[in-house]
């Protein structure tokens, strides 16, 4: 997406990038781009949350025609929640799942390279 | 809008770049992906009021699932496309993707895309006009294909439909 983003601005063309995954925006560098503290699946608002999807579309507006330089970003002033479990899910590697995990990944591997074959 | 005020020692956000490291090396991935990293940015300004700009929007969303038997198969099909935006599905297909499906869920569109935000922002006229189309261009693994094809591909998208703007939400 960020790849996406840098070519258009190189062709004229302003963008704003929402997003959740702060660091690997910012890594790569983007024009503008609003963070929202969220986990990944709905960087544009909470589900169903109607008022803050709206307020969300302002602020990628407005830093849209208000930045004035490269890597500019605003992060959106929501909280997933006041707990923060959520923090400690995705993509956590525990040592009881490892086992599993590493089983998977040969199931990947063999269907990577399955696939591979067939195309 | 919920304040909240910690006190903390580690940064609050999460690093995806650590995350995904540690997940896919115990997965038995023995090479960590190769984040691209920029020193300079490229920046555009708006060439004129936003209030008269056409504003697109590019998902890293599905519009279907696409054939095939498995995730492997379909990610070998996927193409970047445009749609029109009043023939949007019901439901973006995102299963193919990463994000977090213990935590949180896909069904309302407008938290990922927000293609009715977009046009409400054009009635009150904060913006000239939504664009009639909508892009997609699913995450790549290949940062050379994004940049080689999808990215020109989302540019010529944007020229044939008169986009002055575009806002990228990344799943």
């Amino acid at each position: 997406m960020s790849l996406i983003a840098r070519h258009l601005e190189e062709n004229g063309i302003p963008t704003v990038v929402i997003g959740s995954a702060r660091d690997i925006v910012e890594e790569c560098g983007v024009a503008r781009f609003l963070f929202t503290d969220f986990p990944l699946g709905n960087p544009c608002g909470k589900p169903w949350d109607k008022e803050m999807q709206g307020a969300i579309m302002e602020m990628a507006l407005d830093l849209l025609q208000g930045a004035w330089q490269p890597r500019t970003t605003v992060q959106a002033p929501f909280v997933w929640s006041e707990d923060d479990t959520w923090r400690t899910v995705f993509m956590h590697v525990s040592e009881e799942k490892r086992e599993a995990f590493k089983k998977a990944g040969e199931g990947r591997r063999a269907a990577q390279a399955n696939a591979k074959t067939r195309h | 809008m919920t304040q909240t005020k910690k006190r903390t020692s580690f940064r609050t956000f999460l690093s995806y770049m650590d995350l995904s490291r540690e997940y896919y090396a115990a997965y038995g991935y023995s090479q960590p992906y190769k984040w691209m990293s920029y020193t300079e940015v490229p920046f555009a300004r708006l060439a004129k009021p936003l209030s008269q700009c056409r504003v697109g929007l590019l998902t890293t969303t599905d519009l279907e699932k696409l054939p095939g038997e498995n995730k492997m198969d379909r990610y070998l099909l996927r193409k970047v496309y445009a749609h029109p935006v009043e023939d949007a599905p019901e439901h973006f297909y995102t299963q193919d993707l990463q994000w977090d499906q213990e935590t949180t869920h896909t069904d309302d569109n407008e938290s990922f895309m927000p293609l009715n935000s977009l046009a409400e922002t054009a009635t009150s006229g904060k913006i000239g006009s939504a664009a009639p189309r909508f892009y997609g261009a699913m995450t790549d693994y290949s940062q050379g294909k994004t940049s080689k094809k999808s990215a020109p591909q989302v540019l010529d998208f944007c020229r044939q439909d008169g986009v002055e703007a575009l806002i990228l939400p990344a799943l």
